[in-house]
């Protein structure tokens, strides 16, 4: 089973993991993307995330497929937030369990590299001189993916 | 035909609208919308061939639309 949300809410990953775990199961894995205090060289204060929720959802969905059909996975979680983040909270958690860590390590890692390609979340840069930018995102498409992505992941 | 347009981020501050109606004749594609979303709407900020979603889903700019369509444009992404 998949489940996706994004939402202003605070992550909970605890509660993401022992929603992914099962007896069949031997590897529950859980990646949490947080903000940190700097990005190029400039202080960060914090981070605004935007979403298009309705298909940010949707590209998630196809994504966590799109890693069960490559990789022996149980259950997955993924959460997204939105709104304003103060430095240290997490943006993002991924949950995987795999009957085995080798799948359950490639299944989390393609998530996230795939989700900062396709997935349409924007985030603005808190500065502590008080100016704010939109970070410089990926402009690539689906179109435009390598095949075999899990391989460039390494 | 009517289109609804959803403008998320950056195209959002550029434009001063999170959406917008457009009146487009019939048969127009996305490539279309924006062009008309540059000129006739005046805003000429948007560029000319940024990645668009119609109704949610990732879509080239030669789609054709339909009454009703909701067209997304959809800056770089940057999640995570």
């Amino acid at each position: 089973m998949v489940r996706i949300r994004i939402s202003p809410d605070q992550i909970d990953p605890a509660a993401l993991l022992s929603r992914v775990r099962s007896d069949a199961d031997g590897a529950v894995l859980l990646f949490v993307g947080t903000v940190r205090n700097h990005n190029e060289g400039r202080s960060v204060e914090h981070l605004e995330y935007e979403a298009y929720a309705e298909m940010a959802e949707r590209e998630l969905a196809e994504i966590a497929a799109e890693a069960a059909e490559r990789w022996e996975v149980g259950d997955v979680a993924v959460e997204h937030r939105t709104g304003l983040l103060r430095i240290g909270e997490a943006s993002v958690a991924i949950a995987v369990a795999s009957p085995h860590r080798e799948a359950a390590y490639a299944a989390s890692r393609y998530i996230i590299e795939e989700l900062k390609k396709r997935v349409p979340i924007w985030k603005r840069e808190g500065y502590s001189d008080g100016r704010s930018e939109w970070v410089r995102g990926c402009a690539h498409g689906p179109a435009e993916e390598p095949a075999g992505a899990e391989r460039d992941n390494g | 035909m009517k289109v609804q347009v959803l403008l998320f981020a950056a195209f959002r501050e550029m434009t001063g609208a999170e959406t917008l109606s457009a009146d487009l004749p019939p048969a127009s594609t996305a490539r279309d919308l924006i062009s008309h979303l540059r000129t006739e709407m005046g805003h000429s900020r948007i560029p000319p061939a940024p990645a668009v979603a119609v109704n949610a889903r990732h879509a080239p700019l030669d789609t054709p639309l339909s009454d009703g369509d909701e067209v997304a444009l959809i800056p770089p992404v940057a999640g995570g």
